[in-house]
């Protein structure tokens, strides 16, 4: 073959040519990236939903009187305790992204540590929840029930507290199953798994989950508790 | 089987499904990891999906062309649902929901989505199989499940879903509505819930396959048509179906849990339920966020098969292959902002309307660019009338004889006549349904030699074709005037009202059609599954075909091509090339090999060479 010829069946090895990741991930994070846009699709539904039934509505329920207490605080502290959830599940974040960190340093004692922090933190919130939802049923809310009035006195709508049940309710089953993926993931990091396949990856992967997780907290929590 | 020696250091990443076991019937044909089983089963499932819908319409088709008469046949099959041989009122309501669910989402999504995106996106990008071989088994199974739930929900007491494939509440939502709200609506929810997950794993799995996993050479803009259709499908599907996920998430809460998100002032037998506040128009909004990319997702791949069938039987290359991609993202594109048009008359804004009614319109830019490209590319065609080219040119037909009477839909003033009359159930059988079921079967019988190894038999296809096709005009052009005259869909017996008795008759000879059509289908089956085991052995590209599949061995191999990957030089429609000594050229055919036929164009010089010579003047 001659060097014209060989020019001609020259393959170029641009990212998009073929042969090759174009964005330089494995395919596992990719999938994982789709997977999250179609859930952020999900979560924006809903919040959509909530925002169409909340603004057909005249009055809605003033955020500072229904969510005032905390363990302790019968009332008077609004902001104060979904303030500390807020701060768990953040900084759970950031204990993520230093397992992921120490992933990258294959540091596997590292990575666990940081693991069990994260879990740690993920079950810190959904005990949170759990006193919130429970305190709430106390109060007489739950689905169908709505005890509190309108900002202007009126009698509100159950939807009030049937959004606020069901994207949160939503939410808490992602940080659920988060807590349960992180469980797996390390269980696998203690046994080596990682270890043997020369990379932690997958802790990675679950991470990208745990940081949507976390950020679509952060939607909710403005939606629900500021507005 | 598994003993081919294969590469271990491309791209693909697979660590761990390479290896070496033995296949036994459970792995082999059942959980089945492989790209081109796991087609095979989306294939059988849907065809037997397929039938079901198909019986369903027939039933209800001999209730609309015979209302006053009895069937006692009908008692045999359907027991109570048709006592002294005559349709049941609300079981007539359950089978129009599930046809359209059938069809919709069980047969032309999953269906075909299912088969050939498994099928064609490895063989022609040049992958060994999918991203990730075992979730795209689970997807098999979700699938699989949800037919089952499906299925079953035929079979249960109160009987199937009744509320329409659009599931609109209050039917839906009010489990004392009518019959099928109660159980066969929750089990309607549960079945399309796994659906959801189904399409979401496939998804998923198509859409980084294609953008990781192409062989060396080949760029986005060297893929065949068909995995530019499968790939935007795909980003339809992930996109599109959580938001339904989340429509039907509030729904359930509805139903079970005394909440009104789509519940207000409702009375039931003259008692006033508690809800307040919900709005049944936000369920609309939700659904067809899903519901118009939906159709997409049904006609793309359908398109896309048949740029790839009408461009290897033409013998030409398809016309304008840069214009069919660009079409296809517009098409892709607009559909996410078009969902209104099903709603111009819920009391929407007139303003809000005429924003949807612009972007609808809008879409038939893009269709049309694929219509004439695809005349453009048949215009001097050689062209080879295999029983898939049939079937193809179909699609192209009903494609714009549907497409026309979509604008005609898309205009939010004509809407107010058509909405929900025959002229809607008349434009989307033909434009998406019946098109995207021709697309479909054009692509069962150019594939069928990659999937079984052997060839379908011809004349069969052509009558199965012709059969079809006539059947297909005949049930679904006359709806129009029926639809025109103003009379509604979903209607149980035309007898009921003065002004639909006078076409009854017009009715009769739709169902006549339809139960011929019904029939021809029969032939479609006994040659599809007779030629599995007795077809004519194929040879490895008996179309002369230049896109990679056709460079794989006939009998299946795991890993699909023994050896290297071949590597990609080329685009996918070198057909009738001037210079070449025959009327095809394979992607993997190098150009040092070619040197008669090479152009500046294929080097990606696109300026006339007089114009060149004149610059440098």
């Amino acid at each position: 073959m001659t060097t014209n010829t060989s020019q001609l069946d020259e393959i170029k090895s641009t990212p998009w040519n073929g042969g090759r990741s174009p964005f330089n991930v494995e395919y596992g994070k990719m999938m994982m990236w789709f997977f999250l846009l179609s859930d952020a699709f999900t979560f924006s539904a809903l919040l959509i939903a909530y925002g169409a039934l909340r603004f057909s509505s005249t009055s809605w329920p003033d955020p500072d009187v229904v969510f005032q207490s905390a363990p302790g605080i019968a009332h008077g502290a609004p902001l104060v305790f979904v303030g500390i959830m807020t701060f768990i599940l953040i900084m759970s974040s950031v204990t993520m992204v230093l397992a992921v960190e120490a992933g990258h340093r294959k540091a596997k004692a590292e990575v666990a540590k940081w693991m069990v922090w994260t879990v740690i933190g993920g079950l810190a919130f959904l005990g949170c929840q759990a006193w919130e939802w429970t305190h709430l049923h106390h109060e007489g809310a739950w689905w169908g029930h709505n005890p509190f009035l309108n900002e202007d006195g009126t009698v509100a709508s159950t939807n009030f507290t049937n959004l606020f049940f069901t994207i949160t309710g939503f939410h808490g089953f992602h940080v659920f199953s988060g807590v349960v993926i992180n469980i797996i993931i390390l269980i696998n990091v203690l046994g080596g798994t990682y270890e043997r396949r020369g990379h932690y990856d997958m802790v990675e992967k679950v991470g990208l989950y745990w940081h949507f997780v976390d950020l679509v907290w952060v939607f909710v929590f403005t939606f629900f508790y500021l507005v | 089987m598994s003993t081919q020696a294969l590469d271990h250091t491309d791209v693909h990443a697979h660590s761990d499904h390479h290896e070496h076991h033995p296949e036994t019937f459970w792995s082999k044909y059942v959980f089945s990891m492989d790209h081109k089983m796991i087609a095979k089963q989306f294939l059988i499932t849907g065809i037997i999906m397929a039938i079901i819908g198909m019986v369903l319409s027939v039933l209800f088709r001999i209730q609309l062309g015979w209302p006053e008469e009895s069937f006692p046949f009908l008692e045999r099959i359907l027991g109570k649902w048709a006592k002294d041989g005559r349709i049941d009122p609300s079981f007539y309501m359950s089978m129009v929901t599930i046809h359209g669910t059938i069809m919709v989402f069980f047969v032309l999504t999953a269906g075909l989505s299912g088969t050939f995106s498994n099928l064609l996106i490895p063989l022609q990008v040049g992958a060994r199989d999918m991203a990730s071989p075992f979730i795209n088994m689970l997807s098999y199974w979700f699938f699989f499940t949800a037919s089952v739930i499906m299925t079953y929900s035929l079979m249960i007491e109160t009987g199937p879903a009744s509320g329409g494939w659009t599931i609109y509440p209050p039917l839906s939502a009010l489990p004392k509505a009518m019959p099928g709200s109660g159980l066969g609506m929750t089990l309607w929810l549960l079945s399309m819930g796994l659906f959801v997950a189904s399409s979401l794993m496939g998804g998923i799995n198509y859409i980084s396959t294609v953008l990781n996993m192409r062989t060396k050479g080949m760029a986005m803009t060297k893929m065949p048509l068909t995995i530019w259709a499968f790939f935007l499908t795909a980003v339809l599907g992930v996109l599109s179906f959580p938001v339904l996920l989340a429509g039907v998430i509030l729904l359930i809460f509805d139903r079970s849990f005394g909440t009104s998100f789509y519940l207000s002032d409702i009375y039931i037998g003259g008692e006033a339920l508690p809800n307040h506040g919900g709005s049944p128009v936000l369920f609309q909004h939700l659904f067809w966020f899903l519901g118009h990319p939906e159709v997409y997702i049904i006609i793309m791949p359908a398109l896309g098969i048949t740029s790839e069938i009408i461009a290897t039987n033409a013998r030409k290359p398809i016309f304008g292959y840069r214009a069919m991609i660009m079409s296809l993202i517009g098409i892709a594109f607009l559909s996410f902002i078009v969902w209104g048009h099903h709603m111009f008359v819920t009391g929407m804004n007139p303003f809000l309307g005429s924003v949807f009614m612009f972007t609808t319109l809008i879409i038939a830019v893009p269709s049309a660019v694929k219509t004439f490209n695809y005349l453009a590319t048949l215009w001097k065609g050689n062209i080879q009338f295999t029983p898939a080219m049939m079937f193809s040119m179909g699609l192209v037909s009903l494609f714009i004889s549907g497409g026309l009477t979509g604008i005609f839909l898309g205009n939010a003033a004509l809407d107010i006549n058509l909405h929900d009359t025959y002229f809607v159930v008349a434009h989307f059988h033909i434009v998406m349904g019946s098109s995207a079921m021709f697309g479909m079967f054009a692509g069962v019988y150019h594939w069928y030699p990659k999937m079984f190894g052997r060839m379908m038999d011809a004349r069969l296809g052509y009558f199965h074709f012709w059969l079809t096709f006539i059947a297909v005009y005949c049930v679904f052009f006359p709806m129009h005037f029926i639809g025109l005259d103003g009379v509604p869909r979903r209607y149980y017996a035309f007898t009921s009202f003065e002004f639909m008795n006078e076409w009854l008759v017009v009715n009769q000879f739709i169902s006549i059609a339809a139960i011929i059509g019904s029939l021809a289908q029969f032939i479609f089956l006994y040659n599809f599954f007779r030629s599995i085991f007795k077809g004519e052995k194929a040879t490895q590209n008996p179309w002369k075909s230049n896109t990679l599949e056709w460079t794989t061995p006939v009998e299946h191999i795991h890993g699909n091509w023994p050896g290297e990957i071949p590597s990609v030089y080329r685009w996918p429609y070198d057909y009738s090339k001037p210079g070449h000594d025959e009327d095809f050229i394979p992607q993997t055919t190098p150009y040092s090999e070619t040197i008669s036929s090479n152009i500046p164009t294929d080097f990606g010089i696109h300026e006339e060479p007089v114009k060149a010579e004149e610059k440098s003047n």
